[in-house]
């Protein structure tokens, strides 16, 4: 089976769908900004149910505003709701910036949603009103990855215009643009950048407004996410990584497309990339990947020759392949979400087109977001949870994916999963493996 | 009571200090994050239960995906409900029509997963862009012959309330099937007593055991909307002479339909906490009008009681003086919750509903004690404000209300229709008692910084 193409399928319609809608990914990038809040412009429901997905994943409050269409909104057009909505979010929030995104409902209906916010601005003038970011995301076009990249090039291009200078602080300065990665897998880009110890700008940051501490007072909007005034510096960053593939165009300078740092060969990627720029070597992280092929050595035996189904989003399922194969898993089926859906998956393994070549008929386990869980019951095979979303155990958003570390877990996870896996289909509890 | 957003003043009121009528049951302020959901989720949460149908959402993707497996509702047998099926309409559609894909898509699926009929429900965009989803209903529906029904969902067009509406119009066309056999389905022609079920989802088996009770009284159950529903038993809908109606903001229209159509009376009933589980077997009893019906119902609610207040006792010993505040979609619910509470020591300090009329928050008004804090339609602002003025111990709510809670180091208890413990009926009391028991008293609270702000004395 080719990896990444779409598992052949007669199916028009989409059955138990592997990917989400893209005004979702617009509104975890818009709650990465300090201060900041999302403003769906559409119907209540879109940010409601919004809301509910992301809070079983994160646990966490994630308020997203609605301009909340009625009949008549889709009939005179939805500019008095936005300004409303503007009105009573600024009144309510106190924010320092609004990240408003549109919907299927309202792009159908031409809305222009940039000139209600320039006239709204003039109207509203005031010290006090927040910056705007908009982002455009029909949910008939693209996955919730596309919205999530579309509202990041949404706040570079609404900050790109200011007038702040470049200063000598900022030399050598760094863009991160981080992918849509869990809340501790911003906080090891955070760590691995400052082991380089250059100036940079991570964005989004969610790490703390969706994985904060315990509150003494109820925090309107939660403290942390990337500052405006970073945001502010990016236009004169040299260098900008991502990690969102070609298609995403952010419009910065010298922008690196690098594979998602899983694995010890997408990892040393990242980090030649950063010696590169900063003509730094970090002795911590050398050690850490130090750390991660001693235990790649001493857990291989428990995965080689194991087969394996990823799936989830592009990049990510990318970078899962290129790790599962670096410690000699066999990927029989990688899909992504955007091209295949969870039924055309099962029916795709149960036809074992994906395993012409091997003597097994099933794969031996399924790595990816909670939703496997069908496909796992499905082929009886256990599922490794990764990615967004985990809706079945907690901590889901700390779990650690990427760089020398993330690596390290992912791979002690699916060696314990595979030793427990196999533990309990034994007739002996055997307490040395 | 002040409202951080002054359009929201009088949705909110303190009993004893505000003396204006509350406001309700209008659409949800622009920009005040309300926890309601939308027209499309009224409906997709009524309809989701019936297992043996095809639910196919006509839309782009998203509509589909927040709703895969949203519910906890159990079926015995078929589990067709459990998958996600959608249009996944694309740019190319919306500019140029969904129908052709609509008709493939229920073909195929309807070929392939052999249910006894389809649901098809419109999304926003499908009201604007104007696919005719009656014509290529009705014309699947002669070719795949299945009853194909077309569900009135667009986000837009009002609240979920209305989403609950166009449901139950949807089921009323399968109760109203002209194919079902009218010899065997005849209008009230099952032998008394029997009844229908409405508003009863059969979360974690709630059903079986509501079900389980009327069984011991006597009294049989057509069908159950939709709790472990499969569509033959709704075609049976009409041979019952009595509608109980347990959820009544979701399926009052329905019973109403009922009533016009086929003459069939219906019952407002509760099936949580001890007094409303009671008086809704005794209702039913009443209406029958028979003495050894009666009889049996006593001895029903005499021996479940008696095993069940003794269990209470050791929960309401370490809940008692305890508050708790309420934030449900139906304020119904919440009628029966403030009940279930005062058993185990605990009064409502904030109660509030996403669809409350006036007469239920006036009644809420009656049931309450003074200080205590009413509100419609609120937000995460507002709700979070009220718990921590008033010290509330538990907020009880659905996911989205969760958070707010656990952020301040408060209990919580899920009574949505995500939840998978049962809490109807005389074990689901017990439940209720263990799984508020559970949070409000466990030892964790006493790291909780907000509790040491607000609270004079602090947690266990």
């Amino acid at each position: 089976m080719k990896v990444l193409t779409r598992p052949k399928t007669s199916f028009i319609s989409t059955r138990n769908a592997c990917k989400l809608c893209s005004p979702l990914g617009a509104c975890f990038v818009m709650r990465g900004i300090e201060n900041c809040i999302p403003l769906i412009h559409g119907s209540q429901g879109c940010a409601t149910y919004i809301r509910r997905y992301g809070i079983s994943h994160f646990r966490e409050p994630l308020d997203i505003a609605s301009s909340n269409f009625v009949e008549t909104t889709a009939i005179f057009g939805g500019r008095d709701n936005l300004f409303k909505a503007l009105d009573n979010v600024i009144q309510q929030y106190q924010p320092d910036a609004i990240g408003i995104t549109s919907t299927c409902l309202s792009e159908t209906m031409g809305e222009d949603v940039e000139l209600y916010l320039r006239e709204y601005a003039k109207l509203r003038r005031t010290s006090l009103s927040p910056l705007f970011f908009y982002a455009s995301t029909p949910s008939y076009r693209g996955t919730h990855i596309d919205g999530f990249n579309e509202a990041v090039c949404a706040v570079i291009k609404a900050t790109a215009n200011n007038e702040n200078q470049k200063t000598n602080e900022d030399k050598q300065r760094i863009n991160l643009i981080s992918p849509f990665v869990s809340c501790e897998d911003v906080r090891e880009f955070h760590r691995i950048l400052q082991a380089f110890d250059v100036p940079y700008t991570l964005l989004p940051d969610y790490s703390e407004t969706l994985d904060g501490v315990a509150w003494q007072d109820y925090q309107k909007i939660p403290n942390g996410g990337t500052t405006l005034a970073d945001i502010a510096k990016m236009k004169y960053a040299d260098t900008t990584i991502t990690f969102n593939g070609d298609s995403a165009n952010f419009p910065l300078n010298n922008v690196v497309h690098l594979p998602l740092p899983i694995g010890v060969d997408n990892t040393d990627k990242f980090f030649d990339t950063l010696k590169n720029i900063t003509n730094r070597e970090s002795a911590t992280m050398s050690y850490e990947r130090g750390r991660l092929i001693d235990a790649y050595f001493d857990g291989h035996k428990y995965v080689s020759g194991k087969r394996a189904v990823v799936y989830g989003d592009k990049m990510f399922v990318a970078a899962l392949k290129s790790f599962l194969e670096e410690i000699g898993i066999n990927v029989v089926l990688a899909a992504d979400g955007a091209e295949t859906d969870f039924e055309t998956m099962l029916e795709t393994i149960r036809s074992s087109r994906c395993s012409k070549t091997e003597l097994a008929d099933k794969p031996d386990f399924i790595i990816g977001n909670s939703k496997g869980l069908y496909l796992s019951r499905a082929l009886g095979i256990p599922l490794v949870r990764c990615g967004f979303p985990i809706h079945d155990r907690i901590g889901g958003h700390r779990i650690l994916h990427i760089g020398y570390r993330g690596t390290l877990n992912l791979f002690e996870r699916i060696c314990n999963t595979l030793i427990e896996y196999k533990q309990n289909q034994e007739p002996f509890g055997w307490t040395y493996v | 009571m002040l409202a951080f957003i002054p359009e929201r003043q009088h949705q909110i009121l303190e009993k004893g200090r505000d003396t204006y009528e509350m406001e309700c049951a209008k659409p949800s302020t622009a920009g005040s994050v309300s926890q309601r959901s939308c027209v499309f989720c009224g409906s997709r949460v009524v309809l989701y239960p019936i297992a043996d149908a095809l639910h196919l959402v006509h839309g782009p993707i998203g509509c589909a995906a927040y709703t895969w497996d949203i519910r906890g509702s159990m079926s015995q047998g078929a589990q067709l409900h459990r998958l996600s099926f959608s249009t996944d309409l694309q740019e190319n559609e919306v500019i140029h029509g969904g129908e052709k894909k609509l008709y493939k898509a229920l073909t195929e699926l309807i070929k392939q997963y052999q249910p006894n009929a389809a649901f098809v429900y419109c999304t926003c965009i499908v009201g604007l862009i104007g696919d005719d989803v009656e014509a290529v209903c009705k014309r699947v529906e002669k070719e795949q012959k299945i009853r194909v029904i077309p569900v009135h969902s667009e986000g837009f067009k009002g609240t979920k309330k209305d989403g609950y509406r166009a449901a139950c119009e949807a089921l009323f066309e399968l109760v109203d099937s002209p194919q079902a056999d009218y010899l065997t389905s005849a209008i009230h022609s099952s032998p008394p007593p029997t009844i229908n079920i409405l508003g009863e989802f059969n979360l974690a088996g709630e059903t079986l055991m509501i079900k389980d009770y009327y069984r011991r009284m006597g009294v049989k159950v057509a069908v159950c909307f939709t709790g472990d529903c499969k569509i033959a038993d709704i075609e049976k809908a009409r041979t019952a002479s009595l509608n109980v109606v347990q959820c009544s903001g979701s399926m009052t229209s329905l019973a109403k339909i009922m009533q016009e159509k086929f003459g069939t009376p219906f019952k407002r009933v509760s099936y949580f906490g001890i007094e409303d589980m009671s008086k809704a077997l005794y209702d039913v009893a009443e209406h029958f009008k028979s003495k050894e019906m009666l009889q049996r119902t006593q001895n029903l609610v005499k021996k479940e009681v008696s095993v069940l207040l003794p269990k209470l006792t050791r929960y309401r010993r370490d809940l008692e003086g305890r508050k708790a505040a309420i934030y449900v979609g139906g304020p119904f619910k919440a009628f029966s919750l403030i009940k279930a509470l005062r058993h185990l020591g605990m009064e409502t300090v904030v109660v509030g509903s996403q669809t409350g009329t006036k007469e239920d928050y006036e009644l809420l008004k009656e049931i309450t004690q003074e200080g205590t804090i009413l509100c419609d339609d609120s937000n995460p602002l507002e709700l979070s404000r009220f718990v921590l003025e008033k010290g509330a111990d538990l907020l009880i709510g659905g996911v989205k209300e969760r958070p707010i809670a656990y952020k301040m180091g408060i209990g919580f208890c899920d009574h949505n229709h995500e939840r998978k413990i049962a809490l109807a009926g005389f074990e689901g009391m017990l439940n209720f008692a263990k799984e508020v028991h559970c949070t409000v008293m466990s030892p964790v609270w006493k790291f909780s910084p907000a509790r040491r702000q607000y609270f004079a004395e602090p947690p266990i």
